[in-house]
């Protein structure tokens, strides 16, 4: 039975990946059935942009649902949750008005809530609790947006927008964009709607995680550039800017939490983050490009941002596949509990290594074709002529740059403490390896991790006619030979099979010549060097905690951090310590300033409002006079 | 195709042969600036030739990451010395640009620091933990250094920069491309790990940065490390030098040209080298926590010069 | 015999002739033995102009000078710290103490001459030896004064 739903999920994922495909490339269709439901009926539409974006939800369902085989097993509860959830996310970039959209969307934030608390434990409730009130909370926003634009042009069909918005003045756009982006960016992440992401990850199953941090994220993503792009009209600079921004913000403070992190699972809910504010940063760009009426070079941050959208499912699903592994074969999400699984779990350990040297965006993997693609963009804004503009920009290079240093650390750390050395306990010492259906999956996500940086220029030459569709200018991204991407005619240029090639041979070089010249003893093994100590323990190696020290240490501004230090002492001198405790947790700046006092205002509230509800039926009729001479004078 | 292949095969040499001769003469300037003799400059020759000969001790608790490091740190930088204008401003990989070459390096430090965590002991970690810090931290200067270059170039290829670069008349008294020069220097010696960063010379492992990650490396593997960290600095400097005092840098691949581009080279290297052995004898290491006050320092030069490009434009 | 000892330092020479690098050990000493060998480290004797180079771990050191009778507390370390260096390696004994045990020879805390717990390739004499015989016992070491 579990069995079979999955299999269904990998048809499905399969499917929507064919027609997602198709219509990427430009194969476009229409369908509605007006009379199904109120409101303009449901309809589906299917352009490029929506494509992708199907495309990217049914490939990457497809190692995520073989995966799902092994790692639920016969387990019954959530597969149709599951299934409703592939098939929800399928249909959300082709829905074609409010009401199909707005269907999709909470089919697909109601099937992800199931499985958020499917564990049926303290925690997932409350991430649960959080997941349900920050999507309603987004789903109020970007409703909201969407009804108001519907009454202004009259129309719930999307396609029906664009040209009655730009005639309406900017005031009221704006109000549209800021309620529909606001909604968006809950889901996708970002800060400071992203304190659901941490909660929810962990408590999900992890193929769950998998396709929420792959692909649904992207999803806010998609709304976001629908909004921000066809439906609204032409966009004002400080759209552009306010995103890249609130992208840059998104991206250095969500891989410092990920660094400080010691929860393997929520360390990767964090990267998400961080890679939804690059993702943001691209966006913003590009609609920052566009309002100052440099198209050619929006072209080249859209296409950047639709990379790494791409690149950031195959990653992620791929390290939380392999998490998945791991917190399974350990019983723990705790990094500091773990150590030494690579010689354990070799293929989940190789799967994660690839996984993290792509999303800390080292060449020759995917992750740094699209930062690479991203930093050509941004580093171009030198031609629009406006300081404060360039500023901005200038602050998201070094944001970026940041970022990607960070981002190595947080993955050095999340894959040495965890794999390499020795095993931190009992249970890690006794990991077993994954069963072939889920390594099958991690293996199909790493292949594709590989073959999005060799195949870099497919991927530009696929994405930039999809990008077109948005800024419909000038070719500014283009393939030369079939091999090297030319970013605005020659200002940089990238060959990945060169630059693997290179690698490779780089790489055998040495080999080959230390065997030509037989100066390769083969090396004898010995215990760790540690100054002449008799034994090595666990206890010895560098923790998590420790690891990420530097930058707590530098990035306290950040992180506030609580620094508690309890000693027990001996009762009859306090030079025996018996018992020492040191906490140095990171505080939530975003929890304490924004959501704690939102809370207490609106318990507040409520207390007030309770007044109103006193329980007299006397009363309440009294209410609805009122209603209704309300009415009656106000119509 | 065969022009391609000579050049590639000319720069793995210079880079790869001189790497040991720069590190040489760097001690021996050392010494002699603190009234030693010092060993030959050709020194980190015979310790490599040394180093190959012996048989390597690799500790129990390590995986292939350990075994995979050196030649990975090896390919890294034969790639980034492949993508740089060492010798003219059309290198063999003549598409790449800075980026490319920062984010090979990444990729070695990426390695390495597994490597430190890999045989488990404490000096490892540590080592790792501050690599990657420094790296981390050093990694928006370097952008926004060759961003503040790249504005004047208009493209981000390093032989483009260079070759523009070198037309302009006025470039030494730009303040924007002094700031540029400053901030990429200090960056230089945070990434090649010399002082005030960190020692090289330093025998308290709780001092150390890189020293610390490869303890445990021996013979081959030991060799292939120092060898590597050698051609880094090498690399860095070469940078400097030719993106930042760009003449002399031949723009054709003409045999004498070359010739002339690597005399040049070489002249310039005497330059900063030199600079570099009288500014390591006169100043001490700093604190640990003090070096990202000197990286924030960088930064805010970076960030000054690129404001410095959109102001004079 | 002597043929033999000829061939080593030969083979030592090839070997390690222009450059050694030196992990100091100590298992034990009085603090001497140390005071003399930082010595070589000055301007004075720059035992770096031989090619010669102390380092911080036995890992990338070809020999091992070791100072002080070596006591039972050091004994395994000295052990451990022998089987870290990688081969091929020397062991040389610097001090009448790593000779012999010199005047703490006897003592419950002391378990003898390093040649009692690893094998020695060559000893320096002195209580302590003065910087200029260390030298002197490390170029002989390497066969190189003649």
């Amino acid at each position: 039975m579990a069995l079979a739903g999955y299999v269904l999920a990998i048809l499905l994922g399969a499917g929507g990946a064919a027609v997602g495909g198709a219509g990427m490339l430009g194969h476009v269709w229409h369908v509605s059935w007006p009379w199904l439901v109120p409101l303009g009926g449901l309809a589906l539409e299917m352009d490029r942009l929506g494509g992708l974006f199907v495309a990217l939800v049914g490939a990457t369902s497809v190692p995520v649902s073989i995966y799902a085989v092994g790692y639920a097993g016969r387990e019954r509860r959530g597969v149709l949750a599951y299934l409703v959830f592939v098939a929800a996310m399928l249909l959300v970039p082709v829905a074609a008005n409010t009401m199909t959209f707005a269907i999709a969307w909470e089919l697909m934030s109601l099937a992800s809530y199931l499985m958020v608390v499917q564990h049926r434990t303290r925690e997932s409730a409350h991430a649960g609790w959080v997941y349900a009130v920050m999507t309603h909370a987004a789903l109020a926003c970007w409703l909201a947006g969407m009804l108001l634009v519907g009454a202004w042009t009259g129309s719930a069909r999307f396609a029906d927008w664009a040209a009655p918005m730009s005639a309406l003045d900017a005031g009221a756009r704006s109000l549209a964009w800021a309620l529909l982006a606001a909604g968006f960016l809950v889901k996708a992440g970002a800060v400071p709607a992203h304190v659901w992401l941490p909660l929810a990850h962990p408590a999900a199953p992890s193929h769950v995680s998998a396709l929420m941090s792959g692909v649904m994220l992207k999803l806010g993503v998609y709304g976001v550039v629908r909004a921000s792009f066809t439906w609204l009209g032409p966009a004002p600079v400080w759209w552009g800017a306010t995103l890249l921004l609130l992208g840059a913000v998104a991206a250095v403070s969500g891989v410092l939490y990920a660094l400080a992190d010691r929860d393997l699972q929520r360390l990767l809910a964090y990267s998400s983050v961080e890679n939804v504010g690059i993702v943001l940063i691209g966006v913003g760009a590009a609609l920052a490009f566009q309002a100052s009426a440099a198209g050619p070079l929006a072209l080249v941050a859209l296409v950047a941002a639709l990379y790494h959208v791409v690149n950031h499912a195959a990653f992620k699903s791929l390290l939380f596949m392999a998490a998945g592994g791991v917190v399974r074969a350990t019983g723990t999400r705790d990094l500091e509990a773990m150590g030494g699984l690579v010689h354990r779990m070799p293929w989940t350990a190789a799967a994660f290594f690839l996984g993290a040297a792509a999303i800390a965006a080292l060449p020759p993997l995917n992750g740094f074709v699209s930062e690479w693609l991203m930093f050509q963009a941004l580093l171009q804004n030198v031609r629009l002529p406006m300081p404060a503009l360039n500023l901005v920009f200038t602050v998201a290079i070094a944001a970026l740059a940041l970022t990607g240093g960070l981002a190595v650390a947080c993955f050095v750390k999340a894959y040495g403490i965890a794999f390499l050395a020795l095993p931190r306990t009992e249970s890690a010492a006794s990991a077993r390896e994954m069963p072939g259906s889920m390594r099958l999956g991690m293996a199909v996500a790493a292949l594709a991790c590989v073959a999005l940086a060799v195949g870099a220029t497919g991927v530009v030459a696929t994405l930039a006619p999809i990008a077109e569709t948005l800024v419909p200018d000038a070719a500014s991204v283009s393939t030369r030979g079939g091999l090297t991407v030319d970013v605005s005619s020659g200002f940089a240029t990238l060959s990945m099979p060169a630059v693997a090639i290179a690698l490779v041979g780089a790489f055998l070089l040495p080999f080959l010549a230390l065997t030509l010249a037989r100066a390769r003893p083969s090396p004898r093994r010995y215990e760790t060097w540690g100054c002449g100590r008799l034994l090595q323990t666990a206890r010895m190696e560098y923790t998590a905690t420790a690891f990420a020290n530097p930058f707590t240490r530098v990035f306290d501004f950040v992180y506030r951090p609580v620094a508690r230090l309890d000693i027990d002492a001996h009762p009859d001198s306090r030079f025996f310590v018996q018992r020492i405790a040191y906490d140095n947790a990171p505080r939530f700046v975003v929890d304490e300033w924004l959501y704690r006092p939102a809370g207490r205002a609106l318990r507040a509230l409520a207390r007030r409002a309770a007044a109103i509800q006193s329980g007299s039926p006397n009363r309440y009729l009294a209410y609805v006079l009122a209603a209704l001479l309300l009415l009656l004078v106000l119509t | 195709m065969i022009a391609d292949a000579v050049m590639a095969l000319l720069h793995v040499i210079v880079v790869g042969a001189g790497a040991p001769l720069l590190v040489g003469s760097l001690r021996t300037l050392k010494a002699r600036l603190t009234g030693r003799r010092g060993a030959p400059v050709w020194q980190p020759y015979l310790d490599l030739r040394k180093l190959f000969g012996k048989t390597p001790v690799v500790s129990v608790t390590t995986s292939w990451v350990f075994r995979a490091t050196p030649y990975v740190l090896a390919a890294t930088t034969v790639v980034a010395a492949l993508a740089a204008p060492v010798l003219s401003s059309r290198p063999p990989l003549g598409f790449a640009g800075i980026i490319l070459v920062m984010y090979l390096f990444l990729l070695g430090t990426f390695f390495l620091a597994l490597a430190g965590l890999d045989a488990g002991s404490a000096f490892g970690g540590m080592g790792s933990s501050r690599a990657v810090a420094v790296a981390a931290l050093a990694e928006p200067t370097v952008i926004l250094a060759v961003f503040a270059l790249s504005l004047q170039a208009s493209t981000t290829n390093l032989g483009g920069v260079v070759e523009r670069l070198a037309g302009d008349p006025q470039l030494a008294l730009n303040p924007a491309h002094l700031l540029a020069f400053a901030a990429f220097f200090i960056v230089m010696l945070a990434e090649a790990g010399r002082l005030p960063v960190d020692n090289p010379a330093t025998h308290l492992e709780l001092t150390m940065i890189h020293e610390a990650m490869v303890l445990e490396y021996s013979g081959r593997y030991l060799a292939l490390v120092e060898w590597t960290s050698a051609m880094k600095l090498l690399l860095f400097l070469t940078l400097l030098a030719n993106l930042f005092f760009p003449w002399g840098v031949p723009h054709v691949r003409t045999p004498v040209a070359i010739l002339l581009g690597t005399a040049a080279l070489v002249g310039k290297l005497a330059v900063l080298t030199t600079a570099l052995a009288v500014l390591e004898t006169s100043i001490a290491k700093l604190r640990l926590f003090r070096v990202p006050e000197l990286l924030a320092g960088s930064f805010a030069l970076a960030l000054l010069s690129v404001t410095a490009v959109f102001l004079l434009r | 015999m002597e043929r033999l000892g000829a061939q080593l330092a030969r083979q030592v020479r090839a070997r390690f002739g222009r450059s050694l690098h030196i992990r100091q050990v100590d298992a034990g000493s009085c603090n001497g033995c140390e005071l003399e060998i930082t010595g070589l480290t000055g301007p004075h004797y720059d035992l770096e102009r031989f090619g010669l180079h102390f380092v911080a771990s036995p890992r990338h050191a070809d020999c091992l000078l070791v100072t002080g009778p070596v006591t039972r507390n050091m004994a395994e370390a000295l052990r451990h710290t022998y089987n870290a260096t990688p081969d091929p390696k020397l062991v040389i004994a610097a001090g009448d103490c790593a000779g012999d045990g010199g005047i703490f020879a006897g003592s419950y805390a002391v378990v003898g001459g390093v040649s009692a717990i690893v094998p020695v390739d060559a000893l320096i004499r002195g209580c302590p030896p003065s910087p200029a015989r260390l030298l002197a016992g490390l170029l002989d070491a390497l066969g190189r004064r003649r």
